[in-house]
């Protein structure tokens, strides 16, 4: 039981400080600081330049990757470091479709041909992924799952829609379960896993607002869309089980303890700037006890993801405990925008960044903070349900 | 006993829910909100011929004479539709400063027009340091022979841009935070001197920052007494609240009531969703909340408002408790919608935003917490009887 840094970490985190302090654009901070402010959406570039930087530095792209596909295999240790010093200097977090997702699926699983063809251009950032899981239909039973693959000849051809498809529409490839055997004795077994290009004729893509105004998700429509058999993962009919595996590595990045972090010290700011009763918010019992609380489950919860990562690195893999750091990291995210919003008074009112409204009001610190509130509504919902997160600890962990 | 409504109140609880459910169907409501004006002028004009302009003012103006009750009814069924015409801001706050401080010329003048449905009003009172608190006032008055000139700044002003006039509270006297030497001013909103920048709200209704310089008010166009406007502030904000509280208690009982008929329709793994324990007891739990919402709302509107320790006490107690209902229910609406609950197209997601945002307006639920306790002493045992604790 031992949770110092050595020198050797310390050494590493001041190694990453550097390259953060030399690397990261002002001209990216800008850009992205200016659309925040005017609650604008962030463009493909925004959202990959700091991506494709740490691709051109010994893998940094990928903290978690072998280093014989290119990434930096940082020990656990490293890897928390890494991603403290990222969210302290409010980096802009690298999108998980590629880096966290269908990376991992496709060395464990993928040939050698399509190693050789999408690794590369997921650990540079060129290259920019969806995930096509969900349908209408299928949300938390995501095995009920229709988009059907017919394989005629030497393609597929695949029929059917997929919704919840984050940035799509900067997508250049999807990843997607697809149905290949509807006689399948349970529905998980006739289910294959597909790399789509999304400039094959036959993709559509339609955006859905979310309810703060966004542009983050979409439905994904396939019409006869011809798909070359050489992009099936592993075996036909095996998807669900590289799907299993997919999620688990998906909340094991979910927790976002870093990033919560730096969101609770931003609240302390703002509220030591706003007065209630002639006193700094910060001074008031009510709201100082709910910062406490935020800080304390967030300090639990940072020690429950260190013992997670110090199993992970046991090589015992990251098990359906991981649904508690979905669970809990969701909770804290939840809870740390809610005291936000909070924070500002009537400034949450203000909804920036419409066709109806481009200047700018309002203190800086208080833009779109009842949106990010709003937003992240999505955070107890998606990548399963924490209603589902929990049904998997009591059938999984507790054997219920 | 008797939760009743009056035959009267009945009628007026029919006439708005049928002027709902004829003229606010959702799509027409989202063309509404998507429009540069934000409001639709037919409705209002709609008002105006069903009486509704008219429900809190006095007879002898042409009102309805209405009491809180009444406006309860309105401004539940408001909800209901997610009604964005400004009826809080010009009838219930403006035209309750009217009535309560206006002079007999400044009643006679303004409150058959806003009845008529030919103005409208709003109250600029909250600035950009003074969080909910009423008494922090910076914006000036400075008496210049036979007007006031004033200068400042008023924040989030919620349906300026729709009003012809405004109400602002500038301080005439005293420090930034005294209750005493706010002084309540009337003016037009096409004034020079005045800036209105417009802007939509999270929740789709319009509000305005409102810039003043140099703005030159005539000594008649005081509403009230100099210096005095603070008490009538206080108390007409709080009427506004409970207003608030019932437009909340409407969109609650959608939230639960559409929730429940959303889990028993979604099928997921063969079944419906509500047949998970855990669904159910958190719709049990939505139903619960809405009730105490409702019981509390009930309580503010039948308690003796004219006494102002009751009153201050109800209002704050309701806010706070309906304030922890919107969160409980509003976060459990979404939850259970799944992700037809986090998008834009769907319903639920925008009575959710603006059920929260009624939870931030005239005060969060914190800030109408700590105003209870401080009115009831909260802590301290009410009556000095001695309590034995033995221990065997």
């Amino acid at each position: 039981m031992d949770t110092a840094f050595s020198n050797e970490d310390l050494k590493f985190q001041s190694e990453i400080r550097d390259f953060i302090k030399t690397n990261y654009p002002q001209e990216l901070r800008d850009s992205i600081n200016s659309k925040r402010k005017l609650g604008k959406e962030l463009s493909r570039e925004d959202l990959t330049a700091w991506h494709k930087i740490l691709g051109k530095h010994n893998g940094w792209s990928a903290p978690s990757w072998p280093k014989q596909y290119g990434g930096a295999e940082f020990t656990p240790t490293q890897k928390y470091i890494f991603e403290q010093e990222c969210a302290k200097a409010e980096c802009q977090y690298i999108m998980p479709f590629g880096i966290n997702m269908v990376g991992p699926v496709i060395y464990t699983f993928g040939n050698e041909e399509q190693k050789a063809q999408h690794l590369p251009g997921i650990l540079s950032g060129e290259v920019f992924w969806c995930q096509g899981y969900s349908e209408p239909g299928s949300g938390s039973d995501l095995a009920s799952l229709k988009t059907s693959a017919v394989k005629e000849g030497d393609h597929y051809i695949v029929n059917g829609q997929k919704t919840w498809t984050t940035m799509a529409q900067y997508a250049d490839w999807i990843f997607c379960l697809v149905r290949t055997n509807p006689d399948a004795e349970k529905p998980q077994q006739g289910i294959s896993f597909l790399l789509i290009d999304m400039k094959t004729p036959g993709v559509t893509v339609r955006p859905i607002r979310l309810m703060d105004g966004t542009h983050e998700v979409n439905e994904t429509w396939f019409d006869n869309v011809k798909v070359p058999v050489e992009n099936l993962i592993g075996q036909e009919n095996m998807g669900w089980t590289y799907a299993k595996f997919l999620l688990a590595h998906e909340r094991s990045g979910i927790a976002g303890v870093a990033r919560s972090k730096k969101a609770i010290e931003r609240i302390k700011q703002i509220a030591s700037s706003e007065m209630s009763y002639g006193e700094p918010l910060i001074q008031d019992p009510a709201f100082k006890a709910k910062i406490a609380a935020a800080e304390l489950e967030l300090s639990a919860l940072e020690y429950t993801e260190l013992r997670t990562l110090a199993k992970d690195s046991a090589g015992k893999g990251p098990g359906p405990e991981s649904s508690l750091l979905k669970i809990k990291g969701t909770d804290i995210q939840q809870a740390v925008t809610e005291l936000a919003m909070e924070a500002v008074g009537y400034y949450a009112n203000p909804h920036l960044g419409t066709t109806l409204s481009n200047e700018y009001v309002g203190p800086d610190y208080a833009t779109n903070l009842s949106g990010t509130y709003f937003n992240f509504r999505k955070a107890s919902i998606y990548g399963g349900s924490n209603e589902i997160q929990r049904n998997i600890i009591a059938k999984m962990v507790l054997g219920l | 006993m008797n939760f009743d409504y009056t035959e009267e109140q009945t009628l007026l609880d029919n006439m708005v829910t049928s002027f709902v459910r004829d003229n606010y169907d959702w799509d027409t409501r989202c063309n509404i909100v998507k429009s540069e004006e934000g409001w639709k002028e037919e409705n209002w004009k709609q008002f105006a011929e069903l009486g509704l302009l008219g429900v809190p003012f006095d007879e002898a103006y042409g009102g309805l004479g209405g009491k809180s009750a009444d406006l309860m009814i309105v401004m539940e069924q408001f909800g209901k539709g997610l009604v964005v015409e400004p009826y809080l801001p010009t009838v219930i706050l403006a035209g309750g400063l009217i009535s309560k401080l206006g002079s007999e010329e400044q009643k006679n003048s303004i409150i058959p027009e806003i009845i008529s449905g030919n103005i409208r009003c709003a109250f600029a009172y909250a600035e950009p340091q003074s969080r909910f608190d009423l008494n922090d006032v910076k914006t000036s008055a400075v008496l210049n022979g036979n007007d006031y000139v004033l200068n400042g700044f008023k924040s989030v002003v919620f349906g300026a841009g729709m009003a012809s006039h405004l109400i602002i509270s500038a301080r005439t006297d005293s420090e930034q935070r005294s209750e005493s030497g706010i002084t309540l001013f009337i003016v037009d909103t096409k004034s020079e001197g005045l800036t209105l920048q417009n802007y939509p709200t999270i929740d789709e209704y319009r509000a305005s920052e409102v810039i003043i310089e140099n703005l030159k008010v005539s000594k008649d166009n005081v509403l009230g007494k100099v210096n005095m406007a603070y008490d009538a502030i206080e108390e007409i904000v709080d009427i506004s609240t409970i207003a608030a509280c019932s437009e909340a208690v409407g969109i609650l009982q959608v939230l639960k009531d559409s929730t429940t008929e959303y889990c028993k329709n979604r099928k997921q793994f063969g079944q419906s969703i509500a047949k998970n324990q855990v669904i159910q007891h958190r719709l049990v739990d939505m139903m619960i909340e809405y009730e105490q919402a409702k019981s509390i709302l009930y309580m503010a509107v039948t308690a003796d408002l004219t006494n102002s320790d009751e009153r201050r006490r109800t209002v704050s107690a309701a806010k706070a408790r309906i304030g922890k209902a919107i969160k409980f229910v509003g976060e459990s609406a979404i939850q259970l919608h799944g992700g037809m609950g986090v998008v834009d197209e769907y319903m639920v997601s925008h009575y959710f935003k603006r059920a929260t945002m009624i939870g931030v307006l005239f005060g969060n639920t914190d800030y109408h917490m700590k105003r209870y306790m401080t009115l009831t002493q909260s802590g301290i045992p009410s009556s000095d009887e001695v309590i034995s604790v033995s221990v065997t």
